[in-house]
């Protein structure tokens, strides 16, 4: 009736390439793919660009990208708390972009829906505006900031249902909705898989149009 | 009285009933704790949730229930949870009513530098920047200086958060308010004396003829209610 969605963890991080480029979802550890970071950091990759909120802890989430020296690239608003990536990023190990928060999940949504870019008055007159086109309507000054999309973004949902229509749970949603929308490949990590239906569509917050693989359960 | 529990004593009575309010990490989060328990103030955590509220007993900590550093909450009935854009599309668009964060230094214009020191720490601006601009209201907790050096000064050295003016600075010796004539001093700390915050602070204040002593309850217990987790959720 429908194609079969579900692969292992394994099998989908073997689709992932050297040098890719990966949103992956999660605050600060919450909410993040955590089996497929797991299975990331055991197949091992190198040179990835991953767009982030933030890189959490120095053991958690996607922080054990951090420490297992994966990452050449990164986009995020915060790496405060994980004294491991302010290293590497001061070191010059990893370039770092740094985004305000509200603009990383702006850019991210103009990416998955189509947009050209978005407006905001975040970042002007500081050094987030070097280099970067100022607009401004009806008097008002704005920045322009362009899109993002990535080869894959991976990540986390409570329910998925067997056709891939997610569900979220209190902050857990974060960046993953948002997410959803702007990996060419989409690969997301259910906490629980349910029959089609149980998900009434008042609360998917995620069409399964956007889903491609759903990791099964280990 | 402990500094930080002055400064967030005083941050507490400017809290209104009925208003939406994000905390920044750190000695923000100590401020609901001195709040009357009449008060029904909403908190945002730009992670996505509206109506943020302590744990409610050991044991019942929910891993998808967390604050913006990752610590355990809880929420009040009628909570809301929200995706990154929607919570940022509050800050921007005018529906917080206030935040309240922690600062490395001010200016003589009122504006906030607190996500960057080069060279040294990288923490990156997580929310600052959007809340600082977007925020109807910004009040800065923070302590007067830093290891003896003034941290309110003519020009900020790091890289700025906003070019917006910030509404008010909150210090263990001061209350300052930033205005068009500049940094008018509102209140000074029980038994800190006017020559002591203008000799720690590198910007010129305007004072009044008469600068009131901050009035806060060194009675209150502070125990009504925690936000910030001090465990983690993992």
């Amino acid at each position: 009736m429908h194609m079969n969605k579900v692969i292992s963890c394994s099998k989908a991080v073997e689709m992932i390439p050297d040098g890719a480029t990966i949103m992956v979802g999660g605050f600060m550890g919450v909410g993040s793919p955590h089996r497929l970071i797991d299975e990331m950091v055991r197949q091992g990759r190198k040179n990835l660009t991953i767009m982030a909120n933030d890189t959490a802890f120095e053991d958690i989430g996607i922080g054990k990208l951090v420490a297992a020296k994966m990452i050449r690239k990164l986009i995020t608003s915060h790496i405060g708390l994980n004294p491991e990536t302010q290293r590497q990023v001061i070191e010059g190990e990893i370039e770092a972009e740094l985004c305000p928060q509200g603009t990383l999940a702006e850019r991210i949504r103009a990416g998955g829906f189509g947009l050209g870019g978005i407006l905001t008055p975040t970042g002007i007159g500081t050094v987030v505006a070097e280099g970067k086109q100022i607009m401004e309507v009806d008097g008002k000054q704005f920045l322009l900031e362009k899109p993002l999309t990535a080869d894959f973004a991976l990540i986390a949902a409570h329910r998925s249902d067997y056709r891939g229509n997610l569900e979220y749970s209190l902050t857990a949603r974060n960046f993953n909705s948002i997410m959803a929308t702007a990996g060419r490949t989409v690969i997301v990590e259910p906490e629980h898989i349910v029959p089609t239906g149980v998900i009434p569509p008042d609360a998917v917050a995620t069409p399964f149009v956007c889903v491609h693989h759903i990791i099964g359960r280990a | 009285m402990d500094d930080k529990i002055l400064i967030a004593k005083r941050v507490a009575l400017e809290l209104k009933s009925g208003s939406l309010v994000n905390l920044g990490i750190g000695l923000p989060t100590l401020v609901p704790r001195y709040l009357p328990s009449d008060m029904e103030v909403y908190f945002q955590s730009e992670n996505g949730i509206i109506g943020m509220a302590s744990v409610p007993g050991p044991g019942m900590e929910e891993p998808s229930l967390t604050d913006a550093g990752g610590g355990f909450v809880g929420a009040i009935p009628g909570a809301a949870s929200i995706d990154s854009c929607f919570s940022f599309g509050l800050i921007r668009g005018g529906h917080l009513d206030l935040t309240i964060l922690g600062g490395l230094e001010v200016d003589e214009q009122g504006r906030l530098a607190n996500w960057m020191v080069p060279g040294s720490r990288l923490p990156g601006m997580g929310g600052a920047m959007d809340l600082v601009t977007g925020a109807k209201r910004v009040i800065v907790a923070m302590s007067h200086t830093a290891k003896g050096q003034p941290k309110i000064k003519k020009q900020c050295s790091l890289p700025l958060t906003s070019v917006r003016r910030i509404n008010l600075i909150v210090t263990e010796m001061a209350v300052i308010e930033p205005t068009d004539e500049g940094l008018v001093l509102r209140e000074a700390a029980p038994g800190v004396k006017i020559e002591e915050i203008t000799a720690a602070t590198e910007a010129d204040l305007i004072v009044p003829a008469h600068v009131p002593e901050m009035q806060v309850d060194p009675a209150l217990p502070g125990d009504l209610f925690y936000l910030g987790g001090t465990s983690r959720s993992h």
